[in-house]
Formats: C-alpha cells, sequence, structure tokens
C-alpha cells in the first residue's frame, strides 16, 4: 500500500525508527530487518529513506519473511514505510 | 563441523541456496522445491552489487520500470523465505586482495564466489539446513563456472559434497544429498555453456516469465568505467583501501581529477545532485550561488587555487556557463562557506586526461 500524504493515511505508533536515508538497496531492508529483530511481534518499525526502491522492497521483504506491511509514504525526496513484526 | 550423521531422510529435507534473482538461481530453487525440499535462499550484499536501485541515484527515465531488488522479487514469486546478508566489510579484502587474481577488470570473481560459499554453508550449519545449493551452469562464466573451478569453490569455501547445483548435476560428482537420497539426481539437469535456450525452456515449462534479463550484469567491479574510478581511488590514495561512502561515490556522477591530490565528483542531474550533496563531510562541496547547476563535490587535500579551479569546472557543467562570470560557493563544512566569483571554463581547458 503506497499512500499520498493526504489520503488520511494515519501513520502507527513506531517501536523504533530506522534511518536509511543516502543507502542504496538492499541496505535499508537490511537495517530494518536488524531492528525488527529486537522487537515483540506487532510492534512496528519506521523506515526513512531516498531510495525510491524502498516503496517496492519493503511488501516484497515483508511478503517473504511473515512481516506486517501498513503502508509507505512519499516525503519529498525520501520515502518513509512501516512494517509490523510477524510472529 | 555439525553435519547429518545419518542417511535417514529427515522430514523436511531443507535446503539454503544462493539467489542473485536471475533465472538460473530461480530455476535452482524451483528444481528442488518440485521435489518436495524445503528451500530458503540467501542474498548477500557486497556494496558492489548493480540493481535497478542504482538508477535511484539518477532521475527515472520516463516510462521505465520502478526500481526492484531482484532477489526479493524473485523470492517472493517462489513463496520462499530471503536472508539478505551484508557482507560487505568482511568483502573488502576479497577485492583488495583475492588469491585468485582479476577477471577482466577488477573483479575477483571466484574468490568471491568462494567467500559467498562459505558464508552460506557457515548459515546452512548455524540454520538447520541439510545441504547449500547456487544456480551455477558448467562453462557458463569465465572465470568461477568451470570445470576446473568448481572443486576449488567447493574445498576452499569448506562446503566440499554439501553444494549441490541443480542445473547442472548431471555432469558432476554425486553429491552427498544425491548419495543420501534426499535429491533426486534424476530430476536435476545437465545444463552447461552459454546457451540460455535450455533455461528458458525450462522457466517456460515451469510457468516462470517474470526473471531479468540474462545480458545484465551483476556487479560493478565487472564493469569497465567503475574499475578505472575504483584503480584511480587506489593509485592516488596510495592504498587498496575503501570505505562503503568511497564506493557508492564511485558509482554517482561525473569524475575529474585535475591533479593527483584532489578529485571532483560532479552531479548530472538533480537526483545525483540530492545524492551527492550528502557527502559533503570531509569534503568540499561547490554550487552556482544564484543559478542551477551540479553540486561538485571536492575530494582530496585542495588549495585554495585549487578550490577556484574547481568551481570554475562546475560553473563550465551549469547553465551559467555562457556567463562571463558566476558566482559559486564552496561549502568545507562546519559553516564555513566561500563565496568565488569565477569565469566558466572554456571547453577546451578541460584537458582530456582529467576524466577518470
Amino acid at each position: 500500500m503506497s499512500v499520498s500524504e493526504d489520503s488520511g493515511f494515519d501513520p502507527p505508533t513506531p517501536a523504533c525508527v530506522v534511518d536509511a536515508r543516502r543507502l542504496l538497496c538492499p541496505m535499508p531492508i537490511i537495517k530494518v530487518d536488524a531492528a525488527i529483530r529486537n522487537l515483540e511481534p506487532d510492534q512496528v518499525v519506521e523506515v526513512r529513506a531516498t531510495d525510491p526502491g524502498l516503496e517496492h522492497d519493503l511488501p516484497a521483504w515483508c511478503r517473504v519473511n511473515g512481516h506486517r506491511f501498513l503502508g509507505v509514504r512519499r516525503a519529498g525526496r525520501e520515502v518513509v514505510g512501516w512494517v509490523a513484526r510477524g510472529e | 563441523m555439525n553435519m547429518p550423521s545419518t542417511t535417514d531422510r529427515p522430514t523436511p529435507v531443507r535446503a539454503l541456496g544462493l539467489l542473485s534473482g536471475g533465472l538460473d538461481s530461480t530455476l535452482a530453487a524451483r528444481l528442488l522445491m518440485d521435489q518436495g525440499i524445503e528451500v530458503e535462499c540467501v542474498n548477500f550484499h557486497t556494496g558492489f552489487c548493480i540493481q535497478s536501485h542504482t538508477g535511484a541515484m539518477r532521475n527515472p527515465k520516463p516510462g521505465a520500470p520502478p526500481p526492484r531488488h531482484d532477489a526479493l522479487h524473485a523470492a517472493g514469486n517462489l513463496g520462499i523465505r530471503l536472508h539478505l546478508v551484508d557482507i560487505a566489510e568482511d568483502y573488502v579484502r576479497i577485492v583488495t586482495d583475492p588469491k585468485h587474481g582479476y577477471g577482466k577488470n577488477l573483479n575477483p570473481c571466484l574468490d568471491c564466489k568462494i567467500f559467498m560459499v562459505q558464508k552460506a554453508f557457515e548459515m546452512m550449519q548455524t540454520m538447520g539446513f541439510h545441504f547449500l545449493f547456487t544456480g551455477e551452469v558448467l562453462g557458463q562464466r569465465p572465470m568461477s563456472q568451470r570445470r576446473d573451478t568448481f572443486p576449488v569453490i567447493d574445498r576452499e569455501s569448506g562446503a566440499g559434497g554439501w553444494l549441490l547445483r541443480p542445473l547442472t548435476a548431471l555432469r558432476m560428482p554425486l553429491t552427498e544429498p544425491e548419495k543420501r537420497g534426499w535429491v533426486d539426481r534424476d530430476r536435476l539437469m545437465g545444463f552447461s555453456g552459454r546457451n540460455r535456450k535450455p533455461q528458458m525452456a525450462l522457466a517456460a515449462q515451469m510457468g516462470i516469465q517474470d526473471y531479468p534479463s540474462p545480458a545484465g550484469g551483476c556487479c560493478f567491479l565487472t564493469d569497465e568505467n567503475y574499475a578505472r574510478k575504483l584503480r584511480d581511488l587506489w593509485e592516488y590514495r596510495g592504498s587498496r583501501a575503501y570505505a562503503m561512502e568511497d564506493i557508492l561515490l564511485l558509482k554517482a556522477g561525473r569524475h575529474l581529477r585535475p591533479a593527483p591530490h584532489f578529485k571532483l565528483v560532479i552531479g548530472r542531474d538533480e537526483s545525483e545532485n540530492h545524492f551527492l550533496s550528502g557527502f559533503v563531510e570531509g569534503r568540499a562541496l561547490v554550487r552556482a550561488r544564484d543559478l542551477p547547476g551540479p553540486v561538485t563535490l571536492v575530494e582530496g587535500t585542495p588549495s585554495a587555487d585549487d578550490l577556484v579551479l574547481a568551481c570554475r569546472l562546475a560553473a563550465r557543467f551549469g547553465k551559467g556557463r555562457e556567463l562571463s562570470e558566476v558566482a559559486m560557493v564552496v561549502d568545507s563544512g562546519g559553516g564555513r562557506k566561500e563565496t568565488h566569483l569565477v569565469v566558466p571554463m572554456p571547453t577546451h581547458e578541460i584537458q582530456e586526461e582529467w576524466y577518470v
């Protein structure tokens, strides 16, 4: 789910925020992976990146690794995404 | 080494594969999955991987497909778990001092494959997989996929008989999972050579349609232009060391070295300018004060005169190139900014050998 800033999507409160700006794929995903390992199921990671590939990679990564993709949003030149840890 | 000690078939048999997201590794995974083997894969990040995401640094071309990570996409299509593992730090020694040497450019393909198989073999043992597999095909790559180099990979990685190559297995000696009856050899392939038609036919048979072009390279180190920039970096630093920032910057911009002690990286579009502007620490950033134009990073130990030359060069690539004078701002970090009024450098003064 990719959402625009005026779509009414209410970003969840994250348990941790990953700064992956200036990193190129797949490093933003690798950083999210490292962060989510420290969370409990259903806790949320927020990731901020400048690589637009995150829009497609984050949901794909969630799908193959059993996490819940909550959405991504473009914010200027940045992409912000949210993932809830799976079981 | 904690290897299975019995010939009893474990339930389920679990295999770990190296997945690039290309057709071969995808087919290798499917061949095993179709035998009821539980497959997971690993994809290693070396810092030199070419993904369409590298285009993330440039303005998108009209109509271009959105960037994506091929291995993630392939794993999604296969319905398997993918482990993305960052090995960039350890990989430095493979690039700087490869035991088996380089290929045509700075590609240490054989050392790279040994290293990746070794890392995957460690994961295989710690994560409870029963064997390892790759999508390698005999004779497909000139350096790492040869009859004489496969045994080197098996031996030096430590994987030995625990590494299966499903696409070319019928041309290879039996591996442990085949000997133990965990894998049905009759359902593996005997592909060889550079012809991709057998793989494409198998893909069609399996209903696999969405895979990246086999012509696409997978590593910047095989790229002549990139290798030249990396050699330049090593030569003028006096050592083969590199940091992750260095190899990222080699992927972006025009690189000009007017003198041994400093180099310019000049952005080629708005996205690249934005990317470069994040690397100002330890460098000087030059851009026009009042006009559109590139972000230019100056690396090394430029003198005051060198920075003026950098301003003139940067002005040449901006909208003010035809003006008699352009105001250029040099940001040296820590709030230190200087403005220079410079004459944009005429094209004939830019020496061909400055281009890296």
